[in-house]
């Protein structure tokens, strides 16, 4: 194991693939020569040249298309966005394009692709800078959806999706580039797709977060476990598909569940899982499903609304006492 | 062709503006980073019709009969999809190439079939079937059934051939353009010495994805090939009423590429135009071409057509490229009426044989809805 930086297991996850898979190259807007917007690119343009480490015009629908064909003709495409708030002028080439072309054409094309880079809310970015994609990118059969919450994740999954055979939305963090974790220097660490981890174990409360979120969730369990109660805490890991088995098994256990997700909640993240526990694990269910998300209104600037907006530990808190009719 | 330097600047004096203005930004004069004048240079090549003989192409006799039936069987095949479609027994949208087959025709003659890889928008019929796929597949295609290129998945707007370096049929207007880049893309990537070509509508030109695509081929120095069929008309809209410049091949000199035009009535213009472009994209100078064209029949099989009128559609039909090509046969005694007879009675019953391939063809299974949507059935799908 090595203390890495979220960034950095990026970092070391695509290195190696490339290194492994000469197929494989790393396109989006500053990259190469300016070492990556948040330094998750850097020193890859030294290692591996500009014909694999490669800049592009600020063209997200270009060269994310560009990243379908060369997926579709033989290659194996990383692409970079910024932030994933501005794939939205790239959607078309995800929905359309990635997700689509080997169900339309009978199977007999591939897009094996990944697209990464920063997902959801980062501080006082305001409107249109905080996006959560989750929910809008799982709806689409064809795409998988990843958005890990450490850099050991980071790491393993980053390596797993570049492998996969189809599309990968892969959803990081801005304010998570720098945390720092152990990270496993196994050869070939990988994470397997669509597997849940079970951070904490525990019996009274089952919390159900991803990403950031999955921060919110542990500093909560904690302060429970304090009140003298134990919460069993989940990661998704992979938001698409979802390994809801793990999560019911645990429900079944705990009979109680809070899902902490920073998307807004209209048909979101939290909605698909609760519907999905109360279809599998009804008789199972002591309280009634509680979230705490993000507020159902575009994200705001001023600190104290941003702040306000963001899903809270102390909601998170109080929602487990309640479903635990602990209060 | 015809090599033509054209500056919508009278007076074309300066280079380039992109090492000019570095020079002045660096010069102590920092106010003086507009020159006196700007020069504005297009290269573009043009293809008229009439103008090529197939000698002139390095084509044999042989190889020109069998565009004839190639561009014939397009066509039969399209006439009895309309009349399948009138039969309810192809569904959804049907959009026919009819008029436009010198452009499939001229392309595929001229290329790598197979090592090159071609991409088109929704009007595929016509693509597919120059490139090699067969009727069957195409008519059980848009039949919906497992017989079909796409297994019945794709229908009549998403036509695919692996096997042909037929890469779609798509969909959405435009958005497959950026993926022909990407096929150049990889094609340079992986040194394999394979030419991309995107075709795409006067009415895509519109589309921001175009142009991205435009850029991002000019900067890469991809071996591509972006050809916009002009046949006047996206869906209803008159090209005029459309765009600011019309002469498609002029926006190649905003990419810094070079830019042509063909006739799109003419299969050795066509023909002739690819060769050059080719041959250029394969050496990292990609084109953007214009080929005016015509489509004869409306944007769609519901298209009741009252933005042209019934003289400008007759008028046009003299100049249909099958009947263009017919003659030169003749005219240059390469092959007898007689001949001529006999191929179209054998296409019409190659076309003819499809339908019934189609029909009994049998429909995809209920369960294979979920096939082909990741690599693994084993994906948790919700049900």
């Amino acid at each position: 194991m090595a203390v890495l930086q979220y960034r950095e297991a990026l970092r070391a996850a695509m290195t190696e693939e490339m290194v492994r898979d000469e197929r494989v190259f790393l396109m989006g807007e500053e990259v190469a020569e300016y070492n990556g917007a948040y330094k998750v690119s850097e020193g890859m343009l030294e290692q591996f040249g500009p014909k694999r480490v490669i800049d592009t015009p600020i063209s997200e629908n270009g060269f994310c298309g560009l990243g379908v064909g060369a997926a579709m003709n033989g290659l194996r495409p990383i692409i970079e966005f910024m932030t994933f708030n501005f794939s939205f002028v790239a959607i078309d080439q995800i929905i359309n394009n990635a997700a689509k072309i080997r169900y339309m054409s009978g199977g007999q094309f591939t897009v094996p692709i990944v697209f990464r880079g920063a997902n959801g809310a980062a501080g006082q970015l305001a409107a249109t800078h905080n996006t959560s994609t989750e929910s809008i990118y799982s709806t689409f059969p064809g795409l998988k959806v990843i958005a890990p919450s450490n850099p050991n994740d980071a790491k393993g999954l980053l390596k797993s999706a570049i492998r996969d055979d189809n599309p990968v939305i892969f959803l990081e963090s801005e304010t998570m580039f720098g945390m720092k974790g152990e990270v496993s220097d196994a050869e070939d660490y990988l994470i397997p797709i669509g597997k849940a981890r079970i951070a904490k174990e525990g019996t009274d409360v089952t919390i159900v977060a991803h990403s950031k979120s999955y921060h919110i969730a542990m500093r909560v369990a904690e302060r429970l476990e304090n009140d003298g109660y134990s919460a069993e805490v989940i990661d998704p890991r992979t938001i698409r598909p979802l390994d809801i088995d793990t999560i019911v098994e645990s429900i079944k256990k705990t009979n109680r569940c809070v899902i902490i997700d920073e998307s807004n909640p209209y048909a979101s993240i939290s909605s698909e899982i609760t519907f999905q526990i109360q279809d599998r694990a009804f008789d199972f269910l002591d309280a009634p499903i509680k979230r705490i998300t993000a507020k159902d209104v575009p994200a705001p600037y001023a600190k104290n609304l941003i702040e306000y907006y963001m899903p809270q530990e102390e909601d998170a808190y109080q929602a487990c006492l309640s479903v635990m009719y602990a209060k | 062709m015809a090599k033509q330097t054209k500056s919508t600047s009278p007076r074309k004096t300066t280079p380039k503006r992109k090492p000019a203005a570095s020079k002045a930004a660096k010069s102590n004069d920092s106010m003086n980073v507009v020159p006196d004048e700007l020069s504005f240079s297009a290269t573009f090549d043009t293809y008229p019709a009439g103008k090529y003989t197939h000698e002139d192409l390095g084509l044999s006799e042989d190889q020109v009969m069998g565009m004839y039936r190639n561009m014939l069987l397009q066509r039969r095949f399209e006439e009895r999809a309309a009349q399948m479609y009138g039969k309810q027994k192809i569904a959804g949208f049907l959009h026919l190439y009819i008029g436009q087959e010198a452009i499939s025709t001229g392309t595929a003659t001229a290329i790598n079939i197979g090592s090159d890889s071609v991409i088109t928008a929704y009007r595929d019929h016509g693509h597919a079937l120059a490139l090699g796929m067969s009727a069957n597949e195409g008519m059980a295609e848009m039949f919906g059934k497992v017989g079909g290129c796409s297994k019945g998945k794709g229908g009549s707007m998403h036509f695919f051939s692996k096997e042909h370096g037929m890469f779609g049929g798509h969909g959405i207007v435009g958005a497959h353009v950026p993926v022909g880049v990407g096929l150049a893309f990889a094609h340079k990537y992986k040194e394999d010495g394979g030419v991309a070509i995107a075709f795409y509508g006067d009415g895509a030109a519109g589309q921001g994805a175009v142009h991205e695509a435009a850029n991002l081929m000019a900067i890469y120095e991809l071996p591509a090939i972006l050809v916009v069929e002009n046949n006047n008309y996206a869906m209803g809209t008159a090209v005029h009423r459309a765009f600011g410049q019309v002469e498609f091949s002029h926006w190649a000199a905003s990419y810094d590429v070079r830019g042509s035009v063909a006739d799109g009535m003419d299969v050795f213009a066509v023909c002739k135009a690819m060769q050059d472009a080719t041959a250029l994209a394969r050496e990292g100078k990609p084109t953007m071409m214009e080929i005016r064209t015509y489509r004869y029949r409306g944007h769609s099989m519901s298209d009741p057509q009252k933005y042209r009128t019934k003289e400008e559609l007759e008028s046009k039909k003299n100049e249909d490229p099958i009947i263009r090509l017919k003659a030169y046969l003749l005219e240059r005694k390469i092959t007898t009426e007689e001949t001529l007879d006999s191929i179209d009675d054998d296409v019409k019953n190659e076309v003819l044989a499809s339908v019934e391939f189609a029909e009994n063809s049998p429909a995809p299974d209920l369960d294979d809805i979920y096939n082909d949507v990741y690599d693994s059935r084993e994906y948790p799908f919700l049900a």
